[in-house]
């Protein structure tokens, strides 16, 4: 008799998940932040750091396995790989978490991203040794690099604009429409007591809040924030006898090209597919669902304007009707069609690479969410949507 | 106070013709021999045939702004003195995109469209930019 076929559809599950305090200046190293949230996790879940044996993070995560093996007292690892890529990253750590659990390399994994990106929160000279990367550029530039950051192309924010612009020339989108976005998750937000901001904003407050790189906005932006999350992973077998209701990994998908933001054709290839789209397709596919199923949404949103791209790759919209969909309200709880970042999001809850996110697709499974989806049974958390990205299904 | 030097780009054997080029004026591509296809940014194999085999190819120095931002902050030190800056994404007639800025033209100028033709401006000895000016009819 032949073996099934691998898969890591519902073989895995969340049980456990940890944060630290979201701050602009927590006075701690960013050790310090994934080791406190990878505690309140595994409490979270009712484990212990012994029963620890695997670890997956982002490939720039500044905090190493050997940081917490020998820091923290993880006895023993036998599994451990990371993520490459920035925010693309966020959803690939939880399957390859979920593979590793799922062909038995381990048993419990955490998962974490730790960061301490207040402006004032610099610690070290090296790229990812908190600060801006960005504003770390050495005098000789020895990569891809070079053929941007000669001409001022420097930041995310101004990457993101080309896109974002051509988005507008292409299909009508406006900049009031990516304050709809701004303005439904600080409305989100100013239910969550562990956001960073939550005083309210309206559409005229986005409209003159000042530019950063046209047409983004200041309140287009994501905040810049010191914190960690993490989470704890395990069989979906197990998972049932945790303390908390687990959140299962339905599914899980990664993909890379043909688009990259920094070596971008800058959306030349509308028609293609883009990487988000292909995610989108491998997972619905795996998952046996569509976008319908889907009860709340938890999109990457470094700017405001990836939320309404998202909703497009992601089925929820056609392609270039993401600008009146959100001006309709669709993405705002609790009246929209598919609540989207109900915790406020990257833009007003923390920027902790998006994996604040995943806490607060989990809170929605558990029905413990300030801005609760009813009866939410199935929720999508996507890595940043540019390129390479990713995204999960949990389910309840 | 001194000023900040912009980065500097350092060649190495992937694009030393495109920057060789700019440094004399020139925009040179690489072009592949086995399928003829237009690159750029450089690289040492063409995505579309695969083949190592390129060209340094004379490019028309012609495009249209595909996209641009305005950018307000923040930015490199070496840059803040010119805030605000624009940054364009050029679709040139051969097909490759690059990033570059808008120079000598007006406000009107800097829009999805627009005809633009390519300058350049030394950044020292070794490396020039190319940059684009709009290109009006003749």
């Amino acid at each position: 008799m032949s073996p099934a076929p691998l898969s890591i559809r519902d073989r895995a599950a969340i049980v456990g998940i940890g944060r630290t305090p979201y701050s602009k200046r927590s006075g701690v190293t960013e050790q310090h932040q994934a080791a406190a949230a990878i505690l309140a996790a595994l409490d979270d879940a009712g484990l212990s750091i012994a029963e620890v044996d695997g670890i997956a993070r982002f490939d720039i995560e500044n905090v190493n396995e050997l940081q917490l093996v020998y820091g923290m007292g993880i006895p023993h690892l036998r599994f451990f790989a990371g993520v490459p890529s920035g925010g693309g990253a966020v959803a690939g750590t939880l399957v390859l978490a979920a593979m590793a659990i799922a062909t038995g390399q381990a048993s419990v994994v955490v998962c974490y991203r730790a960061r301490n990106r207040g402006r004032q929160s610099s610690h070290g000279a090296k790229p990812l040794q908190g600060g801006r990367p960005w504003a770390k550029h050495a005098a000789a530039l020895t990569d891809f690099y070079q053929y941007h950051v000669p001409f001022g192309l420097i930041t995310p924010a101004q990457e993101m604009a080309l896109i974002y612009r051509r988005h507008m020339h292409e299909f009508g989108t406006t900049t009031e429409h990516f304050g709809a976005v701004a303005v439904a998750q600080r409305a989100h937000a100013a239910r969550n007591p562990e956001a960073v901001m939550r005083e309210p904003i309206t559409l005229a407050d986005h409209q003159a809040s000042r530019w950063i790189a046209e047409p983004l906005r200041l309140l287009d932006c994501c905040l810049e924030t010191d914190g960690a999350c993490a989470v704890v992973m395990t069989s979906a077998e197990r998972a049932r006898d945790c303390r908390q209701p687990p959140a299962y990994l339905l599914a899980g998908a990664q993909a890379e090209g043909p688009i990259h933001i920094q070596m971008a054709d800058y959306l030349a290839h509308w028609q293609e597919k883009t990487a988000g789209a292909a995610v989108a397709e491998q997972l619905y596919g795996m998952a046996g669902v569509t976008a319908r199923d889907v009860d709340a949404a938890m999109f990457f949103d470094h700017f405001s304007p990836a939320v309404i791209l998202s909703l497009e790759d992601y089925g929820f919209c056609a392609r270039g009707e993401g600008g009146p969909f959100v001006a309709a309200g669709e993405h705002a709880w609790p009246h929209g069609s598919i609540p989207v970042n109900t915790h406020g999001g990257s833009l007003s809850e923390a920027y902790i690479h998006g994996y604040n996110h995943i806490l607060e697709g989990v809170r929605q499974i558990r029905g413990t969410s300030h801005c609760q989806v009813p009866d939410c049974e199935l929720v999508l958390v996507t890595s940043s949507n540019t390129d390479p990205t990713g995204a999960v299904l949990l389910r309840r | 106070m001194a000023e900040i030097p912009v980065p500097v780009p350092v060649p190495d054997a992937d694009n030393q013709g495109f920057w060789d080029g700019c440094r004399r004026g020139e925009l040179r591509l690489q072009r592949c021999l086995g399928c003829g296809a237009w690159r750029h940014h450089p690289r040492p194999i063409c995505p579309r045939c695969q083949s190592f085999a390129c060209e340094w190819a004379l490019a028309s120095g012609r495009g249209v702004v595909h996209t641009f931002t305005i950018v307000h902050r923040p930015t490199l030190p070496a840059f803040e003195d010119r805030l605000p800056y624009n940054v364009i994404v050029v679709r040139l007639e051969e097909g490759p995109f690059m990033v570059s800025n808008l120079v000598g033209g007006s406000a009107e100028d800097l829009r999805i469209g627009a005809a633009v033709e390519v300058v350049f401006e030394p950044l020292d000895d070794a490396i020039s930019l190319p940059k684009f000016r709009p290109r009006r009819a003749r």
